[in-house]
């Protein structure tokens, strides 16, 4: 099995690790690099809770080999926050508009959504539901999700 | 899994490594599918050689004669929102936008998606429809492979040991062509469509090709024939069931599969035609 040196950043952070070939980023964020918000649902990329974005792009962290990092910018839902610990307006609005309730697909929901608002900063119906509908939630029934991320986008409360 | 990673960064290398290394080495694009391949065991190399480093295969470009020519490690993300694609046919565009979720499409290329060769598989029946070529690669230099045809079985393709797709070329269509692609989705336990149907109708020609109703993409024959002749799109379907041949899975018995394949083929041409 080879191994390889990958030079990457995590949420602004410059990395180095050592990763061999089968490494996938999900398990090397959870197990090698304390960044445990990012969960592993169903290991198969769909229920969305391992959802990062590389290079500002929203990927799966349980299909994305670890190979395919290096030189780029890792964004995990622990980076979401400022430096001084002040919540994102989108972390905000689901704490406001109940957008989680037992918490487990939110780090996914919060990360997938950052990515939809910076690639459009005031989503339609239509856009959140094609956007969003790869992070599944069991508890919320999405109505809040939905709420937040139309808070945060601006839209009227 | 334990396999050596190869990262080669031209065309040539990766065509070497996959020589040297034979039947032991699998390419590996965005790696969505072969991730859970190796995941699962279905697929053990001994050596992987990643394909992300050939930009040369990157890019959407457009002929002189109308060509439009998609290269494989283009993603479904790119490829759905490329305004040469979209110009080119917009229910193409469309098509690539159809695929699982927005995570997939970012990292899933459609090189890759052919070669994996699912026969529920969004693009392959748009492309069938439009129809598209292959350009494929190999040490012997390159050859054209019709994408008709190039799908021989669920899972398998024409594809020689240690070739690569290139590029995908889809030819121009005639001015005032109709295209469209329907998903049927009844079931989401997965995102593969129980029965999808692409149709175009271009310069007087229709195509009809299907997904999920067989052991691969396929084209309506029996139905383009009917068309051709003049039947009523009510009774030109009748004949796709002479096309297809499901099988009971959990997205639909065979049974229901012919009818909303006769449904939804009729819906699609009304939609090209109509």
């Amino acid at each position: 099995m080879s191994v390889h040196r990958i030079r990457f950043t995590l949420n602004g952070e410059p990395r180095e690790v050592t990763a061999s070939a089968d490494r996938l980023l999900v398990d090397l964020l959870r197990d090698d690099l304390g960044a445990t918000g990012t969960k592993k649902g169903c290991a198969v990329g769909v229920c969305g809770s391992c959802s990062v974005l590389v290079n500002g792009e929203l990927v799966s962290a349980c299909l994305y080999p670890v190979v395919y990092v290096d030189g780029a910018a890792v964004t995990t839902v622990e980076g979401l926050a400022s430096p001084d610990g002040s919540l994102a307006p989108l972390q905000e609005a689901f704490i406001v508009h109940g957008g989680f309730q037992c918490g487990i697909c939110t780090p996914g929901q919060l990360v997938a959504a950052t990515a939809l608002l910076a690639e459009r900063p005031r989503p339609s119906e239509r856009d959140i539901s094609r956007w969003m509908m790869g992070n599944i939630c069991r508890c919320t029934g999405y109505a809040g999700i939905r709420q937040a991320i139309r808070a945060a986008g601006g839209d009227r409360p | 899994m334990s396999y050596d990673f190869h990262a080669p960064t031209a065309l040539a290398e990766a065509l070497e490594l996959a020589a040297a290394y034979g039947e032991d080495a699998h390419f590996m694009a965005g790696g969505t599918s072969l991730v859970l391949l190796m995941g699962q065991g279905l697929v053990r190399p001994g050596h992987v050689v990643g394909l992300r480093g050939l930009t040369e295969l990157r890019g959407i470009t457009k002929d002189a004669d109308g060509t439009l020519r998609i290269g494989a490690l283009v993603t479904h993300r790119e490829a759905e929102r490329s305004p040469e694609v979209r110009a080119h046919c917009t229910a193409l565009g469309d098509t690539f936008g159809h695929v699982a979720t927005v995570r997939i499409r970012n990292q899933a290329t459609l090189g890759g998606n052919l070669v994996h060769a699912d026969p529920a598989q969004d693009p392959p029946p748009m492309l069938l429809a439009l129809d598209a070529s292959l350009s494929v690669a190999s040490r012997s230099g390159e050859r054209s492979v019709a994408l008709d045809g190039f799908f021989t079985d669920t899972f398998a393709t024409a594809l020689e040991p240690g070739e690569i797709v290139r590029e995908i070329r889809v030819p121009p269509l005639a001015t005032g062509a109709r295209a469209c692609y329907l998903k049927f989705l009844p079931r989401t336990a997965d995102d593969y469509a129980t029965v999808s149907v692409a149709a175009v109708a271009s310069g007087g020609i229709v195509r009809v090709a299907l997904g999920g109703v067989g052991p691969t993409p396929l084209r309506a024959r029996a139905v383009e024939r009917a068309i051709a002749s003049g039947a009523a799109i009510g009774d030109a379907v009748a004949a796709v069931v002479d096309d297809i041949d499901p099988l009971d899975d959990g997205r639909g018995s065979a049974a229901y599969k012919r009818t909303m394949a006769r449904v939804w083929t009729a819906r699609a041409l009304r939609e090209v035609l109509g």
